[in-house]
Parts: structure tokens; C-alpha cells; sequence
């Protein structure tokens, strides 16, 4: 099964309050998914020049503040790392790939959960409503984020395993369905030098729409891509610095609903998702039509 | 005494989803089956909730105030059961006999396995409407989605938008009608001619689904019953 939830701000009140509405959200989805669930949150842009690494440790005494001085000694200027369960959020000052790169050599043991500027990804096991909590996701303030809960059908439940994912640099994916054709798109994906970290068939979609956007298409030409290219079954929530799009697979079994305010653009698996944000009642709503993308993009003020 | 009676009959059951639970609701209404109760109810806030309203074996009428989400009036049989907004995945699915209207849009597999009763889509009704179908009436007032009327058996099928890709595949017995474009007839399913029997059965759906619609207006599709039996010239398909 799975449960997708996405939310773009169009108001200010609605940025304040985004933790909020997408806990609310995703508790909403916990049957749908109670192994695992995660969510990416883009907000406080770093910035420019620096750049934001989400990152995750088993280790629960990894000594975040130690890694974030040796990071400022390596890398230039770091900030107080924003520690949040397993997670870690570390502003460096250099590039995200110079700083995604370092932390793949020199610790190996952690793993990067996003890179980019504004992109912060957390994911973990367990019930979906303890990792609100867990996460302290009301908390949060942002432009965008997406939300999942995971029922896992092809591969282990891990954290790793959990969505969102994330392969290019403010990139990420959330995924209901199962790909068919993933083993031989990864290989071909990583030939052209996209670099993956699980064998799961989501982070290969997540993958494809890094490369292709890295050749230069748009994100609504890469999920027209998807609608050749990717075997199976999908509804797909993708989000980028400044855009959330939404594209099911022709044959459409996997649900979705989309609905709109003048404050909100909101995406779920199932109404009951989107019914608990405020003005929910009085939103126009419909369902995404089978292999046709929908895409949002912040106009820059 | 009769005056208070029927009063008591006339009056209305109010159900407010955010004060009771739906298992509650639905026990209620299932208890019918065997014992007096009211004859009207209205529920309130569904919020999308499963299956409100699934199972209702008695002659009573169930106004939703909201859109609901799986199942809703599933395996209905007698009752009456109208939705005043939209419903997700498997509304009336299976449904025996009675009434289910639904104001607004429907998602995927609406009607789906229903055997008796009509099911009426005010809006319009999206991919695999009504498939598997064994006796269900379904006017949808819109359109309908992709592969609707799948390996449908009995029953009527009645659109009075356009459908969508594969219309009727492997369609057994059932007779579809629909006044819009067809983008496309699935395996087996084929043009009919209209007659006056189809004519007089399209006006006496359309009339029962409150819809003011020109029977001469639609076309008919059927089964051409190609896929009945085996044929050995097929025999390299599979």
C-alpha cells in the first residue's frame, strides 16, 4: 500500500504553520503505511555559497557537534548542528557536492539523506505517528515539504529503505506502487554516473529524474520521461527547490487526490489526508488523470 | 398515539462522525436488519472515513453530508444511500439492491461486482467503472474513466459523457450506453444497434437517475462474443 502526502504553501500563515499541517497529514496515513515513514522539508535556505547536508547515524551517541567543527575546519564556516533523533542538519560553507563528497569519504558510517540548499529529509522505521513526534515535526516552518508511510513490498524495511529519497541536490521523490523494470534502469543509471545507495525501486525512479534534469530537462519534462521509461506501478510526489509536481502511471492504480486553496496546493493518497487542513471543506479537489503531470513552481517575488 | 408514531418515523437520525465512531454508525445501521429504528438518517463529517455506510441490509435512506473514502455503501441491499459530496476507491461495490447517488465525482471501481439496485454518478466516475459488473445499473451523468465495464456481466451501464480507453474488455452480457466519444473499445466489445426495447430501457434509467437525457442521443455496446469460446486460430495468443 503506501501513503503519500504532499503540501505547498501559498500563504504565509500556512509556511508558519507547515510542520503542523503535514503531522497532521501524515498521521492520517499511518494504516496506510506503519513500517516506516518519512518526510522532506524545504525550508531556511542556506546561504549562498554554504550548503545544508541531512544526516543519519546509528550510532546514538555520534557526536554531532565534533563533526560539525572538524566540517567548519574542512570546509569553511558550519553552524550548530540541528539534531533531531538520528538526523542531523549541518550548514556548511561550501558547495553541496564538495560537502556530500567529504562525508562520504571521511565517514563512511553515516549516510547523507539530502543535500542541497534548502532541502532537509527525515526518515526512520516504525508507526508514522511516533515518528511526528520522534522528529518534532510540528516545529517546522517551510515553502514545501512531502510526506510517506511505508508499506514495504520490494525491499527491506530499513531507514534506508524508508522514503523520501533523495539523489540529486534538492531533489526528492516519494513513492506509492512498485517499479518492474528497477535492477536494469540502476545499471544503466549508473553508468551515467548517478550513484545509489539501496537496492530499493524508488530511489531508482529518484535517480532517473536526477539524471535526466542533470541533461538539462525540466522537471516536468523528466516526469514525462518517467511515463516511458519506468515499468510498473505509480503515484509519484516529487519536489525540487522551488517546484512539487505529481504524475500517476497510466494504468492508475494507485490512488491519489489533489486539492487547492488560495493558501494551499495539497496532494494525498486518500482524502482523509488533506480533510484535516484548514479550509479543506471549501477546496476545489480532484483526482490526477492517469499519465499526465501536474507540477507547481514558487514565482520568485 | 399514530400522530407521535409518525412523527417519530419522519424524524431525522443525526450522526456526527467527529463526536461518534463509524464503527458505531455502521453497527447501527446494520442492527436494522433486524429491528425497528428510524427510517432517515443524516451523517456528518465524514472526511473522507472507509466504508461509511457499507452493509446496510433495511429500507432506510442515508444522506452523507461530505466526501467519503473507500467503500462507501458497499454490499448495500434495500436502503437508500445518497452522498452530497465525492467518494474515493470501491463506492458501492457489490451493492445487492436499493439506491446510491452520489452528488459529485467518484474515484476508481465504482459499482464494482454490484449485482442488483442502480448506483447514480451526478459528477463523473473514473477509471474501471462498474468492472465486473453482474446485474448493477449505473448511470454515470459525466464521464468515465479508463477500462470501465471491465469483464462486465449483467447489467447496464449508462454514461452520458465519454468513456475512456478500453471500453467493455472481455464484456460478457451487460449493455452499455454512452452519449459521448468512446476513445476506445476494449477486447470483444462492439457497436450494437440501438433499438427500441434499448431506447425504452435508456429513458426508464435516465428518468429512475433523474437525468434529462435524449435516449437517441446514445450509442450501444456490447459483446460480440468472440472470446466465449476457445478457437484454435487463437491458439498462437497464448
Amino acid at each position: 500500500m503506501c501513503g503519500i502526502v504532499g503540501l505547498f504553501a501559498k500563504s504565509a500563515q500556512v509556511e508558519e504553520r507547515l510542520g503542523v499541517h503535514l503531522a497532521a497529514m501524515l498521521a492520517q496515513m499511518n494504516d496506510r503505511g506503519p513500517d516506516s515513514a518519512g518526510v522532506a522539508v524545504y525550508r531556511d535556505a542556506a546561504p549562498s555559497g554554504s550548503s545544508k547536508l541531512t544526516l543519519y547515524s546509528s550510532d546514538p551517541r555520534e557526536d554531532w557537534a565534533a563533526l560539525a567543527a572538524t566540517l567548519a575546519d574542512e570546509l569553511g564556516a558550519s553552524s550548530e548542528p540541528g539534531v533531531r533523533a538520528s538526523h542531523a542538519v549541518l550548514t556548511v560553507g561550501a558547495e553541496a557536492a564538495e560537502a556530500e563528497a567529504w562525508v562520504r569519504a571521511h565517514r563512511p558510517d553515516l549516510r547523507v539523506m539530502s543535500a542541497g540548499r534548502v532541502i532537509e529529509i527525515y526518515k526512520e522505521t516504525g508507526l508514522p505517528r511516533a515518528f511526528a513526534d520522534e522528529f518534532r515535526l510540528t516545529d517546522f516552518q517551510g515553502t514545501h515539504a512531502l510526506g510517506h508511510t511505508r508499506m514495504a513490498t520490494e525491499s527491506r524495511v530499513t531507514t534506508e529503505g524508508s522514503h523520501p529519497f533523495s539523489t540529486g541536490l534538492d531533489l526528492c521523490l516519494v513513492h506509492n506502487g512498485s517499479l518492474s523494470n528497477h535492477n536494469r534502469l540502476r545499471e544503466n543509471l549508473r553508468r551515467a554516473g548517478i550513484e545509489f545507495q539501496t537496492e530499493n525501486d524508488t530511489e531508482v525512479a529518484a535517480g532517473y529524474l536526477a539524471w535526466r534534469m542533470r541533461e538539462g530537462a525540466s522537471l516536468e519534462q523528466a516526469l514525462e520521461g518517467c511515463l516511458h521509461d519506468l515499468d510498473g506501478f505509480y503515484t509519484l510526489a516529487v519536489a525540487t527547490a522551488d517546484g512539487f509536481a505529481v504524475l500517476r502511471d497510466p494504468i492508475a492504480c494507485k490512488p491519489a487526490v489533489l486539492a487547492e486553496t488560495d493558501d494551499w496546493v495539497a496532494m494525498g493518497s486518500e482524502w482523509r489526508a488533506i480533510a484535516v487542513l484548514p479550509g479543506a471543506a471549501d477546496a476545489s479537489m480532484w483526482e490526477p488523470q492517469p499519465g499526465v503531470v501536474y507540477v507547481w513552481e514558487k514565482v520568485a517575488v | 398515539m399514530r400522530a407521535v408514531a409518525e412523527r417519530e418515523q419522519a424524524a431525522v437520525e443525526v450522526v456526527d462522525l467527529e463526536a461518534t465512531s463509524l464503527r458505531e454508525l455502521n453497527q447501527r445501521l446494520h442492527e436494522l436488519a433486524h429491528a425497528p429504528g428510524p427510517a432517515h438518517w443524516r451523517v456528518l463529517n465524514p472526511n473522507g472515513a472507509h466504508a461509511v455506510a457499507a452493509g446496510i441490509d433495511a429500507d432506510v435512506e442515508v444522506e452523507v453530508e461530505g466526501h467519503v473514502g473507500y467503500y462507501c455503501a458497499g454490499m448495500n441491499k434495500r436502503a437508500t444511500v445518497r452522498v452530497h459530496g465525492n467518494a474515493s476507491t470501491g463506492l458501492a461495490e457489490n451493492m445487492m439492491s436499493g439506491l446510491v447517488v452520489v452528488d459529485g465525482n467518484v474515484s476508481q471501481s465504482a459499482g464494482a461486482t454490484g449485482r442488483g439496485g442502480l448506483l447514480v454518478v451526478r459528477g463523473d466516475a473514473s477509471a474501471r467503472c462498474g468492472i465486473s459488473m453482474k446485474g448493477i445499473d449505473i448511470v454515470v451523468a459525466g464521464s468515465v474513466g479508463h477500462m470501465s465495464a471491465f469483464m462486465a456481466q449483467t447489467g447496464t451501464l449508462v454514461v452520458c459523457g465519454d468513456a475512456g480507453e478500453a471500453l467493455g474488455d472481455s464484456i460478457y452480457e451487460a449493455r452499455l450506453y454512452v452519449a459521448g466519444e468512446v476513445a476506445s473499445l476494449g477486447a470483444d466489445c462492439v457497436e450494437k444497434e440501438l433499438r427500441e426495447e434499448h431506447a425504452a430501457q435508456l429513458a426508464g434509467l435516465l428518468d429512475a437517475a433523474g437525468i434529462d437525457a435524449e435516449p437517441a442521443d446514445f450509442r450501444r455496446y456490447g459483446s460480440a462474443r468472440r472470446l466465449y469460446n476457445f478457437q484454435v486460430d487463437n491458439a498462437g495468443a497464448y
